[in-house]
């Protein structure tokens, strides 16, 4: 990669690559296959050091993970919605995020368990918050040497948990019109929620962080009235377009419908959640 | 389940046999379009259109010719001019002009796919390349995209030649208008205690074959050629590509590949002809596949629609009149089956007083092709849905205000002859008395709806040949393309004739030569009309066995019985199996033949039933349950009949919730792959259950009607009247997409905010 640079590109599944390629979007002189580097196929979780998740791990294996299931659902549902079961052979989530579609599906779920992309290049290591990731449509802060090794992620604290849904026309084999991802953290002894993060995809040029909907919810019960706040706090920080996928109006509805959908969901699982 | 009405003995026609062509497919070794390959062939490719519609000012090819591996580039000029009016060429008249210009563009593209130049080289990626240096320079023009673009006075005139009767030699993009009048329509009206009117648009939607067009042209230095490709008519494609290329027709011998899916959008051709003059030119092999973008930009669609359609009843439920106006989409080039539309929109219903109106309108999007019951689902989709709203009205099941309605034999057809024995009333009854719609329907936002459709079938000519063997099995030759089981159901047709198993009778469909000409496979004729060649020519060689037993025992034929494969007369007893076995001593091989022109066929009626649950939310049907009854007349193979019923079914839902052309702004077609153009996948559908009505069709030897179509026409309407039901809300616009249903959903919720304030709970 550091040899041939902006002529190269890395491939894990291909699911994404091999399309763009045949389609003549990308035209890589030499593709670069990162799927057999056995450091990148490692899935491990610890209570202490949370879930070190490697990027060429295909989709399936992580479905297939208990500890993925059982702490990360909402990670673990947007890897399952990928394609279809063969897709998800190959898919990987870095190359989902690598890709840099605002409509990926794990990028909303990933920034809602506070994921941290740990990319190395010929001037050594970083992470970034995979919220800043992505730059713009198919771009990412990747510069042409560097790959992404894996992703590091904390232990999910007591009492929370996440949950990632989607809105696509069909019911599968589609691509997400609206997606968002959140993790909700309570307060057992209150049922008060003491941290969040949501984020959305398909409603931007990159997938987007939203704080202010997040917000919405710390501090407070998770009724109708403040669950209502973080969806107009969400579809306010959504900027969608036109496109064949959908209406802008018709996704910034949306926007409001899946967040309180989501966050419904991760609290009712944030609730029968062991204490860890 | 079987509504049987037919009392004949059949002893095979009803069975399911395994069909003969199973184990080939599902271990992969039959043998599509794509597979064939020869020594030394080269690869073509297409250079397409970028501009819905421009004028090409020049095309210069030297840059291609130039890459090391280019054998040949064809461009219009390479192509005979042809007569632009209608002519016999196969089995229906065709404009070759028209038809010519859409496979290769002449003085201007019309659409965002058209072709343009075509390319043979010695890989299909230098061909690739090489198409990409191909340089033209076009005088981009504005495009007409709709039939309301195309009708408004100054729209751009897209075929500067077309003239209709009525505006004299006023250039124009309205190729024809067709009217039906009956009774007197203002009266009728004024009958009226209920009138419902609404404008109605349907999308322009592709067949979705699986596999994409193919075609490998041979040409031989003596001047004979064959092609191979994926067609429903074999000889279709010898007279349209023939004439295309400008060689003889019988000097080319066209031979079916089996078929990866039609719905009617390979009964006209693409790539024949210019493989062929590639191949001509270069003396190589050619063969051309298309990729999926091709096919969904360049084939195929069928007709985007604006229907209006007023129609009113009485009180009790009797309708009175009906008034419609409907323009489709022709795409580039005339033909829209809007006449189709106009025969069908109110036929299965008696309406003392109508006057239709049907236009069909030249668009810059690609020429339509027949797709499944071609014009008649748009129309349904109106006055099916109208129906179910009077039916309300009068506080009438939509079931039985079809039945007061209903048309039955001897009624007048909408172009006025009178319908004989059909069976409409019979598949209203069989959804009305299914376990589907007597069932309960419960929870929110759920509904049912039923709609009925209508489809002519039609006859026209097939040949088959019956070859009995000595051990008494048979060999069938058809020329009739194998789409849907067909060869299964004709090898019982010949089992049935002469007494044997449907397994001891080896079907093959020949090619041009092999076979005596053989119209296409479609309009439902295949099971009928081939089904009754067939059923003659396994009779003549019933007549065969007859006459040679007569001579053994020295009796008139006449007095020959033979029934289960077996031969008597008096205490005289022969079994098939004895006297196959001695047929150079009896007067050599049997063999049967039969060539027929069937006239008359039994029309078809369909009634389906759907159960939807409405996401209020995000305006996302689910279709929760769906049964569709049809009237087959009789079912030679059930499963066969019951998996066209199922795939109409499914494919009229994909017409309802998801499917459509989206165009941009330019005319440019966004959607040319299957991830945005949304047919149904097999989550998306239930079970469909099927309920086989079967009223005989008077004149056939069997009593088969056509079942391939008309399953498609009931559906988008049944699903509209299913969310009316659900939701309140009545859709006019196909398809149904969330981001449409949401939208009338929050206008029904009379909310203007579309934001989350106003978003369900």
């Amino acid at each position: 990669m550091a040899a041939h640079g902006d002529k190269a590109r890395a491939l894990c599944g291909g699911t994404d690559l091999i399309i763009q390629m045949r389609a003549g979007v990308r035209r890589p002189e030499y593709v670069v296959d990162l799927k057999n580097i056995a450091a990148l196929r490692q899935i491990s979780f610890s209570m202490q050091h949370g879930l070190r998740l490697g990027a060429a791990v295909p989709a399936i294996e992580i479905h297939e993970n208990a500890d993925m299931r059982r702490y990360y659902p909402g990670l673990t549902e947007a890897a399952h919605l990928i394609g279809s079961l063969q897709i998800q052979s190959r898919a990987s989530v870095g190359g989902n995020l690598c890709n840099g579609s605002p409509a990926a599906d794990t990028i909303p779920a990933l920034i809602a368990v506070a994921a941290k992309a740990r990319v190395i290049g010929p001037q050594g290591e970083r992470l970034v918050p995979v919220e800043e990731f992505c730059t713009a449509p198919g771009r990412t802060v990747l510069q042409p040497d560097e790959i992404l090794i894996e992703f590091q992620i904390p232990t999910p604290a007591p009492h929370s948990s996440d949950a990632y849904q989607r809105f696509i026309p069909r019911n599968e084999m589609d691509i997400a019109v609206v997606g968002v991802g959140a993790a909700i953290t309570l307060d057992p002894a209150d049922d008060r929620c003491v941290a969040a993060r949501i984020a959305l995809g398909a409603v931007g040029p990159t997938p987007i962080f939203a704080r202010e909907a997040a917000a919405a919810l710390v501090g407070k019960r998770l009724d109708e009235a403040s669950i209502d706040n973080a969806a107009r706090a969400a579809t306010a920080a959504s900027s969608p377009i036109d496109d064949m996928r959908g209406t802008a109006e018709f996704r910034r509805h949306v926007v409001g419908v899946l967040t309180r959908r989501v966050v419904k969901l991760a609290a009712e699982r944030a609730r029968v959640a062991q204490s860890r | 389940m079987a509504a049987a009405t037919d009392e004949r003995n059949f002893k095979v026609i009803g069975t399911r046999p395994i069909r003969h062509d199973g184990v080939d497919k599902v271990t992969g070794r039959a043998r599509y379009g794509a597979d064939y390959a020869f020594p030394d062939m080269l690869h073509g490719k297409m250079l397409r259109s970028p501009y819905a519609h421009a004028r090409i000012k020049s095309i210069k090819v030297d840059k291609a010719l130039a890459l090391p591996g280019v054998k040949a580039v064809v461009t219009s000029a390479d192509f005979p001019e042809l007569p632009d009016k209608m002519e016999a060429a196969g089995e229906a008249p065709v404009n070759l002009a028209h038809l010519s210009e859409n496979l290769m563009a002449r003085d201007k593209v019309l659409y965002d796919g058209h072709a343009i130049a075509a390319v043979a080289a010695t890989s299909p990626h230098i061909a690739e390349e090489a198409v990409k240096l191909i340089e033209v320079e076009y005088e981009v023009l504005p495009p007409a995209m709709t039939v309301e673009d195309a009708m408004k006075p100054g729209a751009p005139i897209i075929n500067p030649k077309l003239r209709n009767k009525e505006e004299g030699d006023k250039p124009t993009n309205v190729a024809a208008h067709i009217q039906f009048k009956r009774g007197a329509v203002e009266a009728g009206f004024k009958e009226a205690d209920f009138i419902v009117e609404r404008e109605f648009r349907t999308a322009m939607v592709h067949q979705g074959y699986l596999e994409p067009h193919n075609a490998v042209a041979i040409y031989n230095a003596d001047g004979k050629s064959t092609i191979y490709t994926s067609t429903q008519g074999s000889f279709a494609v010898r007279a349209l590509a023939s004439a295309v290329a400008g060689v003889p027709e019988t000097s080319l011998k066209v031979v079916p590949a089996e078929i990866g899916g039609g719905f009617g959008g390979k009964l006209t051709i693409y790539l024949d002809p210019i493989a062929l003059v590639l191949s001509k030119k270069t003396g190589h092999p050619v063969k051309m596949v298309m990729s999926r973008a091709d096919v969904l930009r360049a084939t195929g669609p069928t007709s985007g629609s604006t229907i209006r359609c007023k129609m009113g009843c009485t009180r009790d439920g009797k309708l009175t009149a009906a008034e419609i106006w409907m323009a489709y989409e022709a795409g580039a080039y005339p033909g829209s089956p809007v006449g189709a539309g106009a025969m069908t929109i109110i036929a299965p219903y008696n309406i003392p007083n109508m006057i239709i109106d049907a236009y069909d309108v030249v668009v810059n999007r690609p020429k339509t092709a027949a797709y499944r019951a071609p014009g008649a689902t748009n129309a349904a989709m109106a006055s099916e849905t109208i129906i179910d709203e009077l039916a309300e009205k009068c506080g009438i099941d939509p079931i039985e205000f079809r039945l007061k309605n209903a048309v039955k034999e001897g009624d007048p057809q909408t172009a006025g002859p009178p319908y004989k024995r059909i069976g409409f009333i019979e598949t209203l009854e069989a959804i009305k008395n299914s376990p589907h719609y007597k069932s309960k329907l419960e929870g929110p936002n759920r509904g049912r709806g039923v709609a009925s459709g209508f489809w002519f079938n039609v006859g026209m000519n097939s040949s088959a040949v019956v070859n009995l063997n000595a051990d008494a099995t048979a060999s069938l030759v058809i020329g009739s393309v194998d789409v849907g089981g067909t060869r299964a159901a004709q090898a019982m047709v010949a089992a049935e004739v002469l007494g044997i198993k449907a397994e001891d009778v080896r079907p093959s469909v020949a090619d041009t030569d092999t076979i005596g000409y053989t119209d296409m496979t479609g309009g439902s004729r295949t099971a009928v009309t081939t089904g009754a060649a067939v059923f003659m020519a396994a009779e003549d060689a019933v007549r065969q066995l007859k006459e040679r037993a007569a001579k053994r025992w020295e009796v008139k034929p006449e007095e020959v019985a033979y029934q289960d494969g077996v031969l008597s007369c008096g205490d005289k007893r022969m079994t098939i199996k004895e006297m196959a076995a001695q047929f150079a001593r009896t007067g050599g091989p049997i063999s049967g033949r039969a060539s027929i022109n069937l006239r008359s066929v039994g029309p078809s009626f369909a009634t389906v039933c759907v159960d939807v649950e409405v996401d209020t939310d995000t305006g996302k049907v689910k279709i929760l349950r769906a049964t569709c009854a049809q009237d087959v007349g009789k079912a030679l193979h059930p499963s066969y009949v019951e998996g066209q019923m199922q795939g109409g079914t499914a494919q009229g839902i994909g017409w309802a919730l998801n499917e459509e052309y989206v165009y941009d702004d330019r005319g440019n077609l966004r959607n040319f792959g299957l991830l945005d153009y949304r047919m149904p996948t097999c989550l998306d559908l239930p079970q469909i259950e099927t309920i086989i009505v079967e009223v005989p069709a008077p004149g056939h030897p069997i009593g088969s009607r056509g079942v391939g179509e008309v399953n498609i026409v009931p559906p988008p309407a049944a699903v509209a009247n299913a969310i009316a039901r659900a939701t309140g809300v009545r859709m006019t616009e196909l398809p149904m997409s969330p981001p449409r249903l949401l939208k009338a959903l929050l206008k029904k919720r009379g909310s203007a905010d579309t934001q989350v304030a106003a978003a369900g709970r």
